[in-house]
């Protein structure tokens, strides 16, 4: 058994654009690794230096964020690589929840095994959940897993999660290693009913 | 398929799956190896896994210790693990490495009705085979080096019709990428992609495993062709296939896998494969892609999207309106998980035999496994791609994502017949990628720009 995941809270993060992919999220030469530590140092490391060349600033460097809990995204995020870095780097960065407009399955797949929860508001409540993160920096916002709902300041929105993922967070069961290897016998019958 | 593999429901809903082949990899795997000993835990099944180094070798010296400290240390804690787990390891001295997508399929461990998973998302490609294979994360292969199974929710099926014969010129490549096109990037979550239709029906493994392969890259987890004589003539007589009479028993197996053509979908699509032109990718991701012969989308009349066309425009150094023939490149890339086997290579060679790369061009060939290149070499196509100008390499995931030496350098355009045209995927934050068929790089790569291929099979 693992933790519970049903609340979180903190300061939120908006990270906008649809269709962002793993690469973006974290770079392959950042793979060049056997362990995952120290990633959250190179997470939008590309997109980072691109954007403060421009004279611009990232919202990962934005020190507005820098403690945030919740990153707010759009639709199709973790598009591309299953690399699991891209959500071990979010988690290590201080992230325990993501709300977007949608997710690329192996991304929420890989997201849940780590106990990082990724729910979907539509595109309108998203953009209200955007504006208020970015007009109150510092902002409080509340991931409420128990009532599928995200509040941030005034602006409260109706979240979902595929109910298999949520029923595992909020039992504390997403990392299921110990439940597969549960019933070793009944994995050994149909593995030897196989044909091949 | 899916209740041979059921092992048993989960509380949360989902369902305890039997992985019936896992493929490993040195990129996603050290993690899951030093957790699985972190809990004290063994590998279940290594006689149901195998292993191979393809990410972060170099293709051109391929001398150990590598040049590279962190691909030593990677692929040596690869060779560490299947050694301390009984895991046969397909390394650079056996003859057998390659990308896993290509080896699994051609040492007949990929075949029908199996349930195939590997740390990359591309796993997609054995689905070509009638197998349910998808890509995993790395908490994932530590479950599955620990259980041989996995938490798993039913995928909903769209069947994809593709009916009619493809032009001359015009390759599985452009079919996959004009599906994508067509549907969108995120179009696939929650779906698996069966490939049907005469035009399916009459495609080659190589070119079956071409559309599987990009189904992740229209969103879908897994891609499926229903096994048929020509899934069961690839497998024959290949290592890890049955033999003899075995070989016969489990064929007829396999043809009864076939979906009932009464099956009812969730979603079906058609296309008119003679609608299908050779097409190349103009953005940053797999769906912003034209015909060759085509303009490229008005800003104005996509409104919805209109924000991250501006930002494929602007990264790409592309003009609304404009043509993508003429455009200039830099380099040329043949290889990858979705078009690095023989075939690709065939057509690549019909197009530049007797001609040379263009001066301003670097072209490299990276044949998918160390067997597809000692098979175009028996062919003399190495020969051709050499004379061309075009350097001849060793087997590996190569520039497709430079994990490895070979990348873009700075604002390089790359003719390339890789899978994905992600921002910064070829290794230079600020290099582009035009994804196209093998026959289009290599006409690329003569005429130091974008071309339309038809013009040049004569």
């Amino acid at each position: 058994m693992t933790s519970r995941v049903e609340r979180v809270e903190g300061g939120a993060l908006a990270m906008p654009g649809d269709d962002i992919d793993t690469d973006r999220i974290m770079p392959a030469r950042y793979l060049k690794a056997i362990t995952f530590e120290g990633l959250e140092a190179h997470l939008f490391a590309d997109d980072r230096a691109q954007v403060a060349a421009a004279g611009g600033q990232h919202p990962f460097d934005d020190p507005a964020g820098r403690h945030a809990s919740v990153l707010f995204v759009n639709a199709n995020f973790g598009c591309g690589s299953s690399r699991e870095h891209a959500p071990q780097a979010i988690a290590r960065r201080g992230i325990r929840a993501v709300v977007g407009e949608s997710f690329a399955e192996i991304f929420a797949g890989n997201s849940l095994m780590i106990g990082l929860p990724c729910l979907t508001v539509s595109r309108d409540d998203m953009r209200r959940l955007m504006d208020a993160a970015k007009s109150s920096p510092g902002l409080t916002c509340e991931v409420d897993l128990r009532n599928n709902r995200v509040t941030a300041g005034s602006v409260s929105v109706t979240a979902a999660m595929p109910p298999a993922a949520r029923d595992a967070l909020l039992s504390g069961t997403w990392d299921a290693t110990a439940a597969l290897l549960e019933d070793y016998a009944a994995v050994e019958k149909v593995a030897n009913a196989l044909p091949y | 398929m899916w209740d041979q593999h059921a092992v048993r429901p989960l509380p949360n809903g989902q369902t305890q799956l039997y992985i019936g082949l896992h493929l490993v990899h040195e990129v996603t795997s050290p993690q899951a190896f030093a957790d699985l000993a972190a809990r004290g835990w063994r590998v279940r099944a290594p006689q149901r896994t195998f292993a191979t180094v393809d990410h972060i070798v170099p293709t051109g010296v391929q001398v150990r210790p590598f040049g590279d400290a962190m691909a030593e240390t990677m692929t040596a804690a690869l060779e560490r693990n299947c050694r301390a787990h009984g895991i046969p390891l397909f390394d650079l001295a056996s003859g057998l490495q390659g990308i896993v997508h290509v080896i699994g399929p051609e040492l007949g461990l990929t075949r029908p009705g199996m349930t195939i998973c590997c740390g990359d998302s591309h796993t997609s490609t054995h689905g070509a085979f009638g197998a349910l294979a998808f890509g995993i994360g790395t908490s994932q292969v530590r479950d599955v080096l620990a259980s041989q199974t996995l938490a798993m929710s039913p995928l909903k099926v769209r069947r994809i019709e593709v009916t009619g014969r493809l032009g001359p010129g015009v390759y599985a490549k452009d079919v996959i990428l004009t599906i994508i096109g067509r549907l969108g990037v995120k179009a696939g979550a929650g779906f698996a992609y069966e490939y049907a239709g005469d035009a399916v029906d009459r495609m080659s493994m190589d070119e079956r495993m071409t559309l599987c392969n990009m189904s992740i890259e229209g969103g879908a987890r897994a891609g499926y062709v229903n096994p048929d004589e020509t899934t069961v003539e690839y497998l024959r007589g290949r290592r890890f296939a049955p033999a003899g009479d075995a070989f016969d028993t489990a064929a007829a197996g396999w043809r009864s896998l076939a979906s009932d053509p009464g099956a009812p979908w969730d979603d079906v699509v058609r296309i008119e494969a003679a609608g299908i032109a050779p097409t190349v990718t103009w953005g940053i991701n797999p769906g912003q892609s034209v015909a060759v012969d085509a303009t490229l989308p008005q800003l104005s009349n996509a409104a919805a999207d209109r924000q991250g066309l501006a930002e494929a425009f602007e990264f790409m150094g592309l003009a609304p309106g404009q043509r993508m023939a003429g455009t200039r490149i830099d380099v040329a890339f043949i290889g990858s998980c979705t078009n690095g086997r023989l075939s690709d290579l065939r057509e690549a060679a019909r197009v530049v035999a007797g001609k040379k790369v263009s001066g301003h061009v670097r072209a490299l060939v990276v044949p998918g496994s160390q067997a597809v290149r000692a098979a175009a070499e028996r062919e003399g196509l190495h020969d051709v791609f050499r004379a061309a100008g075009f350097d001849w390499r060793g087997a590996g995931c190569s520039m497709c994502l430079a994990m490895n030496p070979d990348r873009l350098e700075g604002r390089e355009v790359c003719a390339s017949s890789s899978n994905r045209n992600f921002k910064g995927r070829q290794g230079s934050p600020t290099g582009r990628t035009l994804l196209m068929s093998p026959a289009m790089v290599a006409a690329a790569a003569v005429a130091g720009e974008v071309v339309d291929v038809r013009d040049w099979l004569s």
